[in-house]
Parts: structure tokens; sequence; C-alpha cells
């Protein structure tokens, strides 16, 4: 099948690449690109493992084709910490708070929260717990999960983090 | 999981899309936000040759009041619907329903006009839109015509649309001010299709239900409109007796399949709850 040609802004960095139609943009990102941050979980759209932040939304990238995301601005895992290599907050969060274990989760995890944040920058641990339900973790049982979003939602709002009693 | 190889167009009106999709007939499938297409195409439960992506078609976007109705455009996502100022203030029903399909990123991409022409009985909107007395506007080789949403749906994945048809907005008639609605879903988690659902918009007139409109998701091939059990409740206060019978007209209407959400015994008593609890707080809502 012809190729098709397709301009593509990814952490920042404009892309022109030649992508069969029905390469999913999770593999163009992971196979083409060598951004191995987004991963590929359940191929079925549930588990949220390949979630990437796509023109201001979060997309599930397996159920996607990289030519739908022609002249769309991506954001990965992989841009997410400074060029100087310090952490975003989400990935402080994240680490200060053990959100997560295995961390397989962990890049669909960030940047979902990371568009959540954007859209609800004080969230209500329900709507934090709404907010990722469309990500899975079978590790942390969630709880720090949200924890490190409220910690990252308090950092950027400049207010100490009180964790709430359990 | 890798769909079969297909050709992508990316026409930028609906009439160009109509041309591509006639020209190719069977073999030709409209993409909106793919979230259900797309997982079919990667079981190869879907192999079409030629995908027609409708994102291009600015046409297709947007929500707006157009007289006494109003009109949503096929590629609004349901993300927009939730979060449409004037839908919350006009048809919260929209913005409910919206909220307990899939999750937060399916609902970024997917899309209202998908969700109503895919004919997936497990889809929630159908149900919604015969409950609204919603129609369909298509626009095909012949022309646009409207289809109303309670003649479009035909059996599972089947519909009114033809070879060649683009489902190109979604035109809903303002319920009454003051009219109570509701959505009540049962599913066993975040994402899921209903095990069960029901849609009830109702308006209340000194103390009496006035009007009254059912709608049942996934408990059939195709999702139902429950005009009988609407009848019953038409005039009544309405009193647990008028409830209870309605209920068991609705229940009548079912045909579940079995599946790992339940028997269709149980579907069909859980369509009959959440019908009971749709009503309770679509009657608690009236004015």
């Amino acid at each position: 099948m012809a190729k098709t040609q397709i301009a593509i802004t990814v952490n920042g960095k404009a892309i022109d690449a030649l992508v069969e139609p029905r390469t999913l943009l999770i593999h163009f990102l992971r196979e083409q690109l060598n951004l191995t941050g987004p991963h590929v979980g359940c191929e079925t759209s549930h588990c949220g493992a390949c979630t990437v932040d796509l023109d201001g939304k979060s997309v599930k990238s397996c159920t996607m084709f990289a030519v739908q995301a022609n002249g769309a601005d991506v954001r990965t895992i992989e841009g997410m910490a400074a060029a100087d290599g310090s952490l975003h907050v989400l990935q402080e969060a994240f680490r200060e708070m053990h959100g997560l274990q295995c961390g397989f989760c962990t890049p669909g995890m960030i940047l979902r929260a990371y568009r959540l944040l954007q859209e609800n920058k004080n969230p209500s641990e329900d709507e934090i717990r709404m907010g990722i339900s469309g990500n899975l973790c079978r590790c942390t049982g969630y709880q720090n999960i949200v924890k490190a979003v409220q910690y990252a939602a308090a950092k950027i709002s400049g207010v100490p983090f009180r964790e709430a009693a359990e | 999981m890798i769909p079969g190889p297909f050709a992508y167009h990316r026409p930028k009106s609906v009439q160009e899309a109509v041309g591509l999709l006639a020209q190719w007939g069977d073999d030709g499938r409209a993409l909106a936000g793919g979230h259900s297409l797309i997982p079919m195409m990667k079981l190869r439960l879907a192999t079409p040759g030629h995908l027609v992506d409708l994102a291009g078609i600015a046409d297709l976007k947007g929500i707006r009041a157009d007289g006494g109705d109003i009109v949503i455009g096929a590629m609004t996502t349901q993300h927009e619907v939730a979060g449409s100022d004037l839908l919350a203030a006009k048809i919260p029903l929209l913005r409910e329903t919206s909220l307990v399909i899939a999750d937060p990123q399916v609902r970024y991409v997917g899309t209202l006009g998908g969700n109503v022409a895919n004919g997936d009985p497990g889809n929630d909107m159908p149900a919604v839109m015969m409950c609204l007395g919603a129609t369909y506007q298509v626009t095909g080789k012949n022309g646009e015509r409207r289809i109303a949403a309670r003649d479009f749906y035909q059996g599972a994945y089947f519909t009114a649309l033809e070879p060649g048809d683009v489902l190109t907005a979604v035109r809903i008639p303002v319920p009454p001010a003051g009219h109570g609605s509701a959505y009540e879903k049962l599913k066993r988690k975040v994402g899921d299709y209903a095990t069960a659902a029901a849609a009830v918009v109702l308006t209340l007139g000194g103390g009496r239900v006035a009007a009254c409109s059912i709608g049942l998701t996934n408990v059939a091939e195709t999702p139902l409109w429950a005009e009988e059990a609407a009848k019953i409740l038409t005039g009544s206060t309405p009193d647990a007796a008028t409830v209870k019978k309605a209920v068991a007209a609705a229940e009548a209407i079912t045909s579940p399949a079995s599946d790992r959400r339940g028997t269709p015994q149980y579907r069909t008593k859980m369509a009959g709850v959440m019908l009971a609890r749709a009503l309770a707080r679509a009657a608690s809502r009236a004015r």
C-alpha cells in the first residue's frame, strides 16, 4: 500500500514522515520515532498505557492512525522533562508520592494527569479519579497515583501539599 | 493487532466525502472518531479498502440553536457535548449521557455522529435520541434527507444509512422548559457498555405527568423507544402502582442477548430497575 506523507510536531520537534495509512499512532511513535515511553498495553483502548497528548486532548494512540494525526502537535512522556533533565512537576510528584511500582502505566498516567491539570487546576479527589478512569494500573491500587496528582496540583498552584488523612 | 491495508482519504467537504463513499460502495467506510471502527479493523472484523476521514470537514463541527431545535454537527466529540453550556442549559440529558460513555480519552475523540450512526446496540446516544425525538440529517448521492432516530435502527449494525451516505448532523427539538430528564446506566466498570440503561424525559403539570418519553439501551438488537410504558405514565402522578405497570411494559419489549454482562432475564430486570430510577430522578428534576 502506498505510503502517505505526514507532517507532525512531536515534543516540540517538527517531523516529516512517510507512513502506511494503517500504521497506528502508537506504532509510529515507538517504531519510527523510537519514542518508547508510550506503551502498548491492551491494544483495545481500555488500559490507557498508550495515552499521549494531541492538540490539547488526551488520546489513546493505539486507537488512532498516524495519518489522522497529520498536522497535530503531540506530546509524549519524553517531552515532559526540561531540556536540562529536570523533572516535570508531575514526574517529581509520581516519584515523591510513590505513584508507581512497575511503571508500565506511568507514561500514560502522567500524560493524562497533565491534561487533567491543564483543564482543572484544583481537582477534587473524585475529579482526579474520574479524570484518570481511562488509565488502568495493576500495581498501586491508585491511591498513590491520586496523591501524586494532588501533589502536582498543589505545587503548580504554589500551595503546600497536605496529605489527606486516610 | 494491525488493521488490513486501506487507502486514506481526507475530503474537505461533505459533497466530496459523499462522492468518495459512493464511488467505493461497500469497500468504503466513513471514519469519524474511529473508536468503534478502528478496534473492529484491528480485529479484522472490518476490512474497508478505503477510509474517508470526516475530520477535515469544518461544517460537521459545532453545536447551535436553530429555532426550537438544537443542531449538533456529527463530528462534535463527546467531550464537546459534555462541555457545552448551551446543551447544559437546554438538554442536560446529553451531558449526563456523554459523561457515562467510555472514558475521558475516548470522549475527547469519539463523536456524537459516530455514536448514533454506528448502529451498535451498546452505544448510549441512540436510545437517548429516540427518547428526545431527534432526527438525523443525512447527505447521500441523491442529496439531503432527514431520518427520525425512531425509524433509523433496523438491527445490530443495520441502520437506514445506505452506502455513500454521510450522517452530517443530529437535530434535537428542545424539550419544554421545566422538563426533567435522566439517564441511568448499569455498567460493570468505567468504559463498559450498559448491562442495561434507560433514558427518560418528562414534563409535569399540576403534579401529573403531562408528557413522557423513554429510551432503552443495549437490551435488544436495536435501541428501543418504550412508547407503551410512556403512555401508561402519562396523566399519572406518577404513583408506585403506575410506575410498576410502566416498568413491566418496558421490560416486555426487551430481548437482550446473553453475554458476560448477564443473562437475558437479568438484563431485562435491570432495564426495569434503570427505568424506575430514571423516572424518579427525572420527576425530581421537573418543575
